[in-house]
């Protein structure tokens, strides 16, 4: 690990910078508009959390990333990853990036792993294609990915295939996988999400072991506040394909400002909410294909006035690095 | 399959594999050692190796020649002196046409099973996993053939092209690349979705790579499953276009054909009538439970 070097936070530029980030399904004549216009900056070293229910675009706009989409799906928008323009790679070149410079763990780690192949033969693979390395180093290499990933008897693991390990080993095992050749940046799609609680939270505290460790930047896909809380620099709440509210942590906690993520905290259980009852959202999250006018979140939203539907707000910003999608948040602060 | 098993040699160096006692496996040896120890399949395999090998050695192996004809010794019962299985219509020993007849009849359940295994996966795991129009082509054109009933199709073709060994086997592989296409299709759509073809995509395996190395590992087993229950039915196929004449023709030793003109003389001499028959289903009962076995076998999950 002593290669991935960490280069100056001032002279830095961002690792992965999107702008204008749109991804449409089309297909006979349908368009399905999943992300609509998403933009960000992610340095090394920094996780970014894409918090939002089901649907609202987290995952195609992590999947776009890499281009990891369906053949219906167009992309658009720019996306630069260490200095280069994802968008113009052609094939050859994007499998070159993709395992090596990102990679990417899954939510369902049983499915996620080959059940033909054992686990190390799938690590050694992944290393052998890309650098070109014998097996034998591969597997050695597959050796020292498990045991970095804390899989305790780990020569004995390497030889084992993935339905004979449990639900945790399992994703250990895919993390394992995925920086087996030390990306720079690695995508999570809820990977704790298919775990029970104990083993949730010892998965996190890896992750987040590992990216200092190996000093990579990570975008984390999730629907748990919770599990944002424990792993997240910044998180970017997500609603109809759009942030509509960004910023760190801490601070979107504490002092939401756009009424969906307000809704988003008042629905989630968390210390402290015993006594009092949890507010649901009202109302279903819009269909993307039939989307309302303006903002898309102003149907089920309890403040909403009749200049809502007019238009699609802006992202304002609240103060500098904060930002949300709300007229009433443009309103009240001169940007 | 030669990648899969070339570095488990090389990983056992002392420095990785210090003081290891597990021995490692690959899938096909794992699947390998789960079918030898199911006494079924083993005895299966037995016999048909037995077949096989009085087959190849038949012309060192048999008492009689298989073509010349004896008035005098017409359908002598089982167990006469030197006709251990007696003889047929025209006094040929049929043990020695048994044995004869294992070539052709063998030949005709492999060969068009492996010609239609390999073309049928082919095409079923390109369609399986590029779907869309390239699916739409290749399901299409196996649908027309799946309209007619196998041994009708058999039976067409054959009598398109007319009879003869080669034309049989070009027949019967034919027929049965639409079957084991479906198959390997329906098991590839199911693999393709699956998280672990992402996640290699993901890891920048190209879709050669990820069809050879993935897809077709995880759908082998149900295609060689299927594909060895076809053999059973590629002989009694084969046997059933002799016996309608428009497979080998007289005097070849072949068990349907014998089984064609033995059949005047059933009267006669019922068992002698009956022998072609019972190695055709011993044939094909011992191909059938052997596929059950390699499904078992080659089954992930324990």
């Amino acid at each position: 690990m002593a290669e991935s070097s960490m280069p100056s936070e001032k002279t830095n530029p961002p690792l992965l910078s999107v702008r204008g980030l749109t991804a449409a399904f089309r297909s006979e004549g349908m368009s399905l508009d999943a992300v609509n216009g998403v933009d960000f900056d992610l340095t090394l070293g920094k996780t970014l959390c894409l918090l939002g229910e089901s649907g609202s675009g987290k995952t195609v706009t992590m999947r776009s990333l890499i281009r990891l989409l369906p053949p219906t799906a167009r992309i658009g928008g720019r996306i630069e990853l260490d200095g280069v323009d994802v968008q113009s790679l052609d094939d050859e070149h994007l499998r070159a990036i993709r395992g090596t410079k990102v990679s990417m763990i899954f939510q369902e780690p049983m499915t996620a792993l080959d059940p033909v192949f054992t686990v190390g033969h799938q690590i050694a693979e992944v290393v052998v294609w890309h650098e070109g390395v014998s097996w034998s180093a591969g597997r050695k290499r597959a050796l020292e990915m498990l045991d970095l990933v804390q899989v305790p008897s780990a020569r004995r693991r390497l030889d084992s295939y993935s339905h004979e390990l449990s639900g945790g080993l399992r994703q250990r095992a895919m993390i394992a996988l995925a920086l087996a050749c030390r990306p720079k940046l690695l995508l999570a799609d809820e990977p704790t999400t298919a775990l029970d609680a104990t083993v949730q939270i010892q998965i996190l505290l890896l992750l987040r072991e590992l990216q200092r460790e190996l000093g990579m930047a990570t975008i984390f896909v999730t629907h748990d506040l919770g599990v944002a809380c424990e792993i997240a620099d910044r998180v970017a709440v997500m609603y109809a394909g759009r942030f509509v509210e960004t910023g760190e942590i801490g601070e979107v906690i504490k002092t939401p400002q756009h009424p969906y993520t307000i809704g988003l905290l008042r629905s989630t259980v968390h210390a402290g909410s015993e006594k009092g009852r949890l507010t649901p959202i009202p109302g279903a999250p819009p269909d993307l294909l039939n989307m309302p006018p303006g903002c898309a979140f102003a149907p089920r939203c309890s403040r909403a006035v009749g200049a809502c539907s007019d238009h699609v707000p802006e992202l304002a910003q609240v103060k500098p690095g904060r930002e949300a999608r709300c007229i009433l948040v443009s309103e009240t602060t001169p940007s | 399959m030669a990648r899969r098993t070339t570095y488990v040699d090389e990983t056992l160096t002392p420095q990785i594999a210090g003081g290891r006692t597990r021995i490692q496996r690959t899938y096909w040896q794992a699947a390998r050692r789960r079918l030898v120890r199911d006494p079924v399949s083993m005895g299966c395999i037995s016999i048909l190796s037995l077949m096989v090998a009085a087959a190849i050695f038949a012309p060192w192996i048999t008492p009689h020649d298989p073509y010349v004809t004896s008035i005098v010794n017409r359908l002598k019962p089982v167990g006469t002196p030197g006709y251990l299985l007696g003889t047929d219509e025209l006094g040929r020993d049929m043990l020695t046409r048994l044995i004869y007849g294992g070539r052709i009849s063998l030949l005709m359940g492999l060969l068009p099973i492996a010609v239609a295994t390999l073309f049928g996966s082919v095409l079923g795991v390109v369609a399986g996993y590029f779907g869309g129009k390239t699916n739409m082509i290749i399901m299409r054109v196996a649908d027309v053939f799946f309209a007619f009933p196998s041994v009708l199709l058999a039976v067409g073709l054959a009598g398109a092209l007319g009879a003869g060994v080669v034309n049989v086997l070009i027949s019967l592989s034919l027929v049965f690349i639409p079957p084991i296409t479906r198959v390997a299709e329906a098991a590839t759509t199911q693999i393709r979705t699956q998280d672990f073809v992402e996640a290699a995509r993901a890891t920048g395996a190209s879709a050669p790579r990820i069809i050879i190395g993935h897809v077709m590992t995880n759908v082998s087993s149900p295609i060689l499953t299927y594909a060895s229950s076809l053999i059973g039915l590629s002989i009694v196929l084969a046997s059933g276009l002799s016996f309608l004449g428009l497979g080998m023709s007289p005097p070849l030793a072949d068990w349907g054909l014998m089984l064609n003109t033995l059949r005047q003389s059933i009267y006669l001499a019922p068992v002698n009538a009956v022998l072609p028959g019972v190695m055709i289903l011993i044939a094909s009962v011992c191909f059938n439970l052997l596929s059950d076995g390699l499904r078992t076998a080659m089954d992930v999950k324990p």
